[in-house]
C-alpha cells in the first residue's frame, strides 16, 4: 500500500533527522580536540577511547551523577504525590477557593521568574535552606507543580463519574479512589510528568548554581560545565560527558514510554 | 440540632479536601506567591541589583509601553510559536497518529522521537551552528545545509540563514520546532491510548470514513489534551531564550530578540532590575491573556 | 512564624577556612591545588568554589550580596559602577592599607595598568572614597592576530601597518579564496572594544569623554567616521560571514583551524589555539591605526580580580591569601597552567613568546575601568548594536548616528547617570 510506505518514509524522515545528533555528539566523543573539526568522516580514522574516562574522573562525575539522581527521585517522586493529590481535589472534590487556587497554579506558569532569583534567594537564606539538599529539591519541586497539577486535572477529569459512584458506595474513602482509580486511570499522565520532570531536574543547572553551594552538592550538569571552560572547550571530553549524562535520561524515558502505551489496564473498565 | 450538624459535617469535608491540596499551596507559597510579589514590588522602583532602590511609581511601565524593542521582542516569541503551533504540532500529531495504529517499528519511532528534547541545549547549540555555519574553507562549504544544497543542485539556496534577518527568525523557530516536537509527540500519543478502542469499532461497523470517524471520535475525545499541548506549546515557546543565546549569541542585532532576553540583558547589561521586573509583570499578563483566550475558544468548539 | 524561627542568625565568627567564590573554569584545577598547597604552609583551609557560567556566577553574587551572605573572598563581574555600589554598600573592603604596606611592596609588584582596573582615583564619579579594592590575579588585552601561513599564501610579506593597507590585504586574501577577518561580534563587549580602539585613534580620548557627558553629539564627523569604519569593512568583504552572530568561542575555533587570515582576540586566546592547533603559526600585532590625528589604544587591563568581603571575620586572612596568591611563584604556576599573562611583573618572565608579544601591548592600553566615566548602558547598547546593524547592511552610518544620538538625549534627560 503506497500510503503505507509514504508513512513509513514520512516517520524514517523525521527518525533520522532526530538520531543524527546523538550519532554526532557519541562520533565526537572518540576523536581529539585536534580532529574533532576536521576529521569529516563518518566514522573518526582515529578512535580515542580516553574521553569517556576523562570526563568521569576530572568532571567528579561520580559525586555529581549521585546528586542528580537523589534530586531527580526525591522530587519526581514529591511532584507525583503532590500534584496528584492536589489534582485529584480540585478534580474531583469541592472546598472553598478551589477556582481561584487552581487558575492560581495555572497563571503561575504563564508569569516567568527570571527577576525574582534574587527575592527567591533572599527567601532561601532566611530560611537556612540555601546549600541545602532540601532547599533544592522543595524549590524544583515547585518548578513542576503547576503542569504537573494541570496535566493530572486534565485526565482525572476524564474518568467517568460512575466509577467513582461505585466506588463510594462501596465505602472507598477519598484517598482509597485517588489511590485504586484516579492514579492507574492517569497512568499515561504520571509516565508524562515522570519524565517531563526528570528531564527538567537532570538538566538543571541554573538553580542549582544558585542555591547550592558545596561542590559535593552539585548535581551533573555542574560536571559538564567544568569542561566548557570560560574561553576554550574541550569538545571531545565535553561529548563524552554529554553522553554519559544523556543515557540515564533515554533509560526512564524508555522505561517510562511503555506505560503510555498500556493506557488503559484492565481493571478501570470493569471496575 | 440537625442543622448544627450538617455544617459541622460540610466544614469537615471541606477542611479534608483542603488538605489535598495543601501541600503544593504551601510550596507554591513560598517558592512563588513571594518572589512574585517582591517581584510585583520591584517594578515600580529603579534599582541596580546592588545598592538603594529608588520608588519611581510606574514609570518603568510607561517606559515600557513606548519601548518598541520590547514590543518587537514579543511580536518575535509570538511568530516562534506560531511555527510551533502549527508546524510543530502539526508533526507531533501525525506521528503521534501514525504510532498509535499497530504499525512496525512503532517501539523505535517512540524511542527516537524523544531524543530531541533530551539533548541538553548545548549540544543543540553546538549541532545547529555546525549545520547552519554560512563559511566557506578552501573553496568548501564549511555547513552542512549548504553544503548539501550547493551540491544537490540548489547553489542559489546557500544562504547565511543565522545572519540574514529575513531567515534569522524563522531558522530559529524550525529549530525550536524540532527539539520540541518530541513532547506533543508523547503527550498526544498517550491522549490517542485513552480513546477507547470500543468506539472505533462502533465507528467502524456504523461504516463512517477514515475522516468521518477522525473528526467525530478522534477530535472531540482529545479536545482536553489537545489544549494542554496548545497552552504547553504557547508557554514554552513564548518563554524560549536559551535556544537563542546558544545559536545566535547576544541576537542578530535585535532581530532575534524574545521577551526573556530582554529581560535577562535589562538585568545584567544594563543593570536596571525594576524594569526588567516590569517587563516580567506585563509579558505574564500577556500570556494569561491568551491562554485564557484560548481556553474560552477551545470551549467553544467543544460545543460545536 | 517560619520567619520568627528563621531569624535567630549569629554573626559569623572568625575562623581558620576561607570560603572563596570564582567562575574560572579552566583555573578551578589550579586554584584549588594552590589552596592545598597554602593550606600545608599557613594551615588556612581556602574552600574554592566555583560557579559557571559567568551569567550565572553574577546572578549569585547579586543574590548572595541581598541576603548578606557573601563568601570572604569573590570577584565582581560587572560595570565600575556596580563595583562602587558594592564598595558603598560596604560588601568590598578597602585594600590601600595591605597595598600601600612595606612601603608598598605589594603594591609595586603588580602592573599599575592591573590594579587601576579595581581602583578608585580622586575625584572619581562614583563618591567611593579613592584606594585599591581588589586584586588582579592576571592581565588581559585585545588585539589583532594575524596567520603567518595564510598571509604568505596570498603574497602578503608583512602585517598591515595602517588600515589603508589592511585593506588592500584583504582584497589579496580574497583573491586566493581566504577569508579575512573573524572575531566574536556577537559579543556587543569586543565589538565595544574594537570600535573603542578605532574611537581613540580618530578623535583621541578627549573628545570620547566629552561626548560621554553629552557635551558631544554623536553625529558629530569624527563619530561618522568610526561608523564608516564598518561599512568600509563590509563593502570591502574583509569580514566573515555571520559575524554579528558569532559568539568569541566560534570566532577563536575559527582561527585556530585556519579559516580566517585576520582577526580580534583577548590574550586568553593562546590557551585556545593551543588546545586546538598547537601547529598554528600566528603573530600579535595592534589594530592597524586609520588616523595619525592620535594613538590608536588597546584595550588592556586586569582580566580577573578579587574582592575581599569587608564584612568578613576573616578578612586579615583572606587578604594574606589573595597577598600570596599573587606573588611570583603563584603566579608562574598560574601563567604555566592556563597560558594568561600574570599580573605579578617579575612572573612575566617564563611566558611563552606569543604571550610575550601580547604583553608588550600593555603599556599603551587603557580600558574602561580606568576612564573617568563610562557611557550610559542603553547608550552603549544602541551604539553597539548599531554597528552590527551597519555591518548586515541594515542601516547606514548616518542613520545609527542619529539613533544612538536619539538614546543619548533621552538618557540625559532621566538623569540616569
Amino acid at each position: 500500500m503506497a500510503k503505507s510506505t509514504f508513512t513509513h518514509l514520512f516517520l524514517m524522515t523525521v527518525a533520522v533527522s532526530c538520531l543524527f545528533p546523538l550519532f554526532w555528539m557519541v562520533r565526537c566523543a572518540f576523536m581529539t580536540n585536534e580532529t574533532v573539526f576536521v576529521d569529516k568522516a563518518i566514522i573518526p580514522h582515529h578512535l580515542n577511547f580516553g574521553n569517556f574516562a576523562i570526563a568521569w574522573t576530572k568532571g567528579n562525575f561520580a559525586v555529581f551523577f549521585l546528586n542528580s539522581v537523589i534530586y531527580t527521585v526525591s522530587v519526581v517522586m514529591g511532584i507525583v504525590l503532590i500534584s496528584s493529590l492536589a489534582a485529584f481535589a480540585f478534580s474531583r472534590l469541592r472546598f472553598p477557593g478551589k477556582n481561584i487556587l487552581f487558575y492560581m497554579f495555572v497563571a503561575a506558569m504563564m508569569i516567568p521568574l527570571p527577576g525574582s532569583f534574587v527575592a527567591l534567594f533572599v527567601l532561601m537564606s532566611k530560611l537556612h535552606l540555601v546549600n541545602t539538599r532540601f532547599g533544592y529539591i522543595l524549590c524544583m519541586i515547585n518548578v513542576g507543580l503547576s503542569m504537573s497539577i494541570l496535566l493530572f486535572k486534565t485526565f482525572f477529569d476524564k474518568m467517568p463519574n460512575e466509577l467513582e459512584d461505585a466506588a463510594r458506595i462501596d465505602g472507598c474513602s477519598k484517598i482509597g479512589i485517588w489511590w485504586n482509580m484516579a492514579m492507574p486511570f492517569a497512568r499515561p499522565a504520571i509516565a508524562v510528568i515522570v519524565i517531563f520532570n526528570s528531564l527538567n531536574v537532570w538538566n538543571e543547572y541554573i538553580l542549582a548554581t544558585l542555591l547550592l553551594g558545596d561542590t559535593k552538592l552539585m548535581p551533573l550538569q555542574r560536571g559538564l560545565v567544568v569542561f566548557q571552560g570560560a574561553n576554550s572547550t574541550d569538545y571531545p571530553v565535553l561529548m563524552a560527558g554529554l553522553t554519559m549524562a544523556a543515557i540515564p535520561i533515554i533509560m526512564v524515558y524508555l522505561f517510562m514510554q511503555k506505560h503510555i502505551v498500556k493506557g488503559l489496564s484492565s481493571g478501570e473498565m470493569v471496575g | 440540632m440537625n442543622q448544627k450538624a450538617k455544617i459541622t459535617a460540610i466544614v469537615k469535608d471541606n477542611l479534608q479536601n483542603f488538605l489535598f491540596v495543601l501541600p503544593a499551596v504551601s510550596i507554591f507559597c513560598i517558592f512563588y506567591i513571594y518572589p512574585f510579589y517582591k517581584m510585583i514590588n520591584l517594578s515600580f522602583y529603579d534599582w541596580r541589583g546592588i545598592g538603594p532602590m529608588h520608588f519611581i511609581g510606574i514609570s518603568n511601565y510607561k517606559e515600557l509601553m513606548g519601548d518598541n524593542l520590547w514590543w518587537d521582542s514579543i511580536g518575535h516569541a509570538g511568530y516562534i510559536t506560531l511555527i510551533a503551533l502549527t508546524f510543530q504540532n502539526a508533526l507531533a500529531f501525525a506521528l503521534a497518529w501514525a504510532c498509535d495504529r499497530e504499525i512496525r517499528m512503532k517501539r523505535f519511532y517512540r524511542m527516537v522521537f524523544f531524543i530531541p528534547p533530551v539533548l541538553s541545549e548545548v549540544v543543540v547549540g553546538l549541532i545547529w551552528n555546525w549545520i547552519l555555519n554560512p563559511e566557506m574553507q578552501n573553496g568548501q562549504h564549511i555547513g552542512l545545509l549548504n553544503h548539501l544544497l550547493y551540491n544537490s543542485g540548489f547553489p542559489q539556496l546557500v544562504h547565511d540563514w543565522l545572519g540574514d534577518p529575513k531567515t534569522a527568525l524563522t531558522t530559529i523557530a524550525i529549530v525550536n520546532s524540532w527539539k520540541g516536537f518530541g513532547w506533543g509527540f508523547i503527550i498526544l500519543l498517550a491522549g490517542l491510548q485513552t480513546i477507547d478502542r470500543q468506539l472505533y469499532e462502533a465507528a467502524k461497523i456504523d461504516g463512517a470514513s477514515a475522516w468521518k470517524t477522525f473528526t467525530n471520535v478522534t477530535i472531540p475525545m482529545m479536545l482536553p489534551v489537545i489544549l494542554v499541548v496548545v497552552i504547553l506549546t504557547i508557554l514554552g515557546c513564548m518563554q524560549v531564550f536559551v535556544l537563542i543565546l546558544t545559536m545566535v549569541n547576544e541576537g542578530l542585532v535585535n532581530h532575534t530578540d524574545v521577551p526573556v532576553t530582554r529581560i535577562f540583558s535589562a538585568m545584567q547589561n544594563t543593570n536596571r532590575f525594576g524594569y526588567a521586573c516590569a517587563e516580567a509583570v506585563i509579558f505574564g499578563t500577556i500570556l494569561v491573556c491568551v491562554s485564557f483566550i484560548t481556553k474560552r475558544l477551545t470551549d467553544k468548539a467543544k460545543q460545536a | 512564624m517560619l520567619f520568627a524561627l528563621a531569624g535567630c542568625a549569629q554573626a559569623p565568627q572568625p575562623s581558620n577556612k576561607l570560603i572563596l567564590w570564582h567562575w574560572m573554569t579552566d583555573r578551578n584545577d589550579a586554584f584549588q591545588k594552590l589552596a592545598q598547597e597554602y593550606q600545608q604552609e599557613t594551615g588556612v583551609e581556602v574552600s574554592v568554589q566555583l560557579f559557571a557560567p559567568s551569567d550565572s556566577y553574577s546572578q549569585k553574587v547579586i543574590a548572595a550580596a541581598q541576603a548578606n551572605v557573601l563568601p570572604d573572598i569573590y570577584g565582581i563581574l560587572d560595570k565600575k559602577s556596580i563595583v562602587a555600589d558594592f564598595i558603598k554598600s560596604g560588601l568590598a573592603a578597602d585594600l590601600t592599607g595591605a597595598m600601600d604596606a612595606d612601603g608598598g611592596s605589594w603594591k609595586n609588584s603588580l602592573f599599575d595598568k592591573a590594579l587601576a582596573d579595581r581602583r578608585f582615583d580622586e575625584g572619581n564619579i562614583y563618591g567611593v572614597k579613592p584606594g585599591i579594592y581588589g586584586v588582579p590575579i592576571d592581565v588581559t588585552n585585545e588585539q589583532m592576530l594575524y596567520n603567518k601561513k595564510l598571509l604568505a599564501k596570498a603574497g602578503i610579506k608583512k602585517p598591515p601597518v595602517n588600515f589603508d593597507e589592511f585593506i588592500n590585504d584583504a582584497q589579496a586574501l580574497k583573491r586566493v579564496g581566504i577569508t579575512p577577518f573573524v572575531s566574536g561580534w556577537g559579543e556587543l563587549w569586543l565589538l565595544d572594544c574594537f570600535a573603542s580602539n578605532y574611537a581613540f585613534n580618530i578623535m583621541g580620548e578627549e573628545k570620547i569623554f566629552a561626548t560621554y557627558r553629552g557635551q558631544v553629539k554623536y553625529t558629530d564627523p569624527d563619530w561618522i567616521k568610526v561608523f564608516n569604519l564598518f561599512a568600509r569593512l563590509r563593502d570591502n568583504g574583509v569580514l566573515i560571514d555571520g559575524i554579528v552572530t558569532k559568539g568569541n568561542k566560534y570566532a577563536e575555533q575559527d582561527f585556530a583551524l585556519e579559516r580566517a587570515a585576520f582577526s580580534f582576540n583577548g590574550s586568553w586566546c593562546v590557551n585556545v589555539y593551543h588546545e586546538m592547533n598547537p601547529g598554528l603559526d600566528y603573530g600579535v600585532m595592534s589594530p592597524p591605526p586609520i588616523s595619525s590625528a592620535f594613538p590608536l589604544k588597546i584595550w588592556g587591563s586586569a582580566g580577573s580580580s578579587f574582592v575581599v568581603n569587608a564584612g568578613s571575620p576573616n578578612k586579615d586572612k583572606a587578604i594574606a591569601f589573595l597577598k600570596w596568591l599573587t606573588a611570583k611563584d603563584q603566579q608562574l604556576v598560574l601563567a604555566r597552567e592556563t597560558y594568561n599573562l600574570p599580573s605579578n611583573k617579575e612572573a612575566i618572565f617564563g611566558v611563552s613568546p606569543i604571550l610575550e608579544e601580547f604583553a608588550k601591548g600593555m603599556n599603551q592600553s587603557t580600558h574602561p575601568n580606568i576612564w573617568p566615566l563610562n557611557e550610559d548602558p542603553s547608550v552603549s547598547e544602541a551604539f553597539d548594536k548599531g554597528i552590527q546593524d551597519i555591518i548586515i547592511g541594515e542601516k547606514t552610518p548616518l542613520q545609527v548616528a542619529g539613533d544612538v544620538q536619539t538614546v543619548k538625549d533621552r538618557q540625559m534627560a532621566q538623569g540616569n547617570r
